[in-house]
């Protein structure tokens, strides 16, 4: 089979965290995207899901940092985070040893990835599956790609990561959905927070949705930085959602929530 | 200056259940096992988020650092605005604050 849906969205930690302090209809219109984006998950039938995160040092640290790093773990216990603070309680989400041994071994054909048999999920991976897989009940590959800090890797190897991804997928016999999840422009946990620069945002978005790889790819990390935020880092993931489907996107949800920290964002990619 | 360190501890303390029952019971033996300046160590036993925020510790680990002493968010972001007023720019990382200590975005 191969990659059977495509799909980003984002993972601030005030979605759920701080989700009483919201505009409640804005909150409620972006949380009914998250479902939709739920349902057509479900719909697409995955034997297991892989989901491209921009983890923020719960596992990988500057002792040894990883561009790019794939699970392969019995399981993954999360979310790390304070139970309180991102108001998601803990759950052991079930992984796929075997899976991932095949998958990274299809990545590695063109990107060399680190691997982790041990893997903490953090706000980055559990806000997606707290809207996603409210009831546990899919085997998930989490995958990260090092959108903390300089040096960061360029955005066309997060392309070739991407890309790498869908040849690995390509081979397997299971179903795999690909839900890649970041902020776009933001300036998380720093007194900027709640900053957005929409403008930018919805340009970015307008490259992905094209598709287009010359766009999506033609910032430098310096401009980035001015103009999205440290933040701003996380559109590699975008960027490796788009190598691997192909296809067009569309925006199911786009409003910056400033009390999450982010423009809250749901979109689908065909798969081509 | 040992940022790394000091990010470091906050790492640990991120992921480690053990480290911080070890870390609200006797923070002065942890703080010990980390080469810090005097000034890193006085920040982590005073929990003083803004003079940490401007030392550099990469906010990804200081908000959490946050809940683990019992500082809400919007006492979170008012300390690092108090910890710029009071010790000027941010000295390292890709954390520094781009808006004014007087301004206030959301929270």
């Amino acid at each position: 089979m191969s990659l059977v849906f495509a799909g980003v969205c984002s993972h601030a930690p005030g979605i759920t965290g701080r989700a009483g302090r919201a505009d409640p209809a804005h909150r409620d219109e972006f949380y009914a995207a998250f479902h939709r984006m739920r349902d057509a998950l479900d719909t697409a039938r995955p034997d297991a899901v892989m989901v491209v995160a921009a983890e923020h040092f719960a596992n990988f640290f500057m002792n040894n940092m990883p561009a790019y790093a794939i699970g392969m773990g019995e399981s993954y216990d999360g979310p790390i985070e304070d139970e309180g603070w991102l108001a998601i309680p803990k759950r052991v989400v079930r992984g796929d040893p075997d899976l991932s041994q095949r998958l990274i071994s299809g990545v590695m054909q063109t990107v060399d990835t680190a691997y982790a048999e041990e893997w903490k999920f953090d706000h980055g991976i559990m806000v997606p599956l707290h809207f996603l897989d409210p009831e546990n009940r899919y085997r998930v590959i989490p995958a990260n790609i090092n959108c903390q800090g300089p040096p960061l890797t360029p955005l066309h190897r997060a392309w070739a990561f991407g890309e790498a991804i869908r040849h690995a997928a390509d081979a397997l016999p299971e179903r795999i959905a690909l839900i890649c999840t970041g902020g776009i422009s933001h300036w998380p946990c720093t007194p900027d927070s709640g900053t957005v620069n929409e403008a930018w945002d919805r340009d970015f978005l307008d490259r992905w949705a094209r598709n287009d790889r010359a766009a999506m790819t033609d910032y430098t990390d310096h401009e980035t930085y001015a103009d999205a935020g440290q933040g701003g880092f996380e559109i590699r993931t975008f960027i490796a959602c788009a190598a691997a489907a192909r296809g067009k996107g569309a925006i199911w949800h786009y409003r910056p929530i400033p009390i999450f920290a982010v423009g809250c964002t749901i979109g689908v990619m065909e798969i081509e | 200056m040992s940022l790394y360190a000091l990010s470091k501890l906050m790492f640990r303390l991120n992921r480690e259940p053990e480290l911080q029952v070890r870390f609200r019971s006797d923070p002065a033996s942890v703080a010990s096992e980390f080469t810090l300046t005097a000034e890193e160590r006085g920040a982590v036993l005073d929990h003083d988020i803004g003079l940490l925020y401007v030392l550099g510790v990469n906010g990804q680990l200081l908000m959490h650092f946050a809940p683990l002493v019992g500082i809400e968010w919007s006492d979170y972001l008012q300390r690092m605005r108090d910890g710029i007023k009071r010790h000027g720019p941010v000295r390292a990382g890709i954390y520094a604050m781009t808006t004014s200590p007087d301004g206030k975005v959301a929270g």
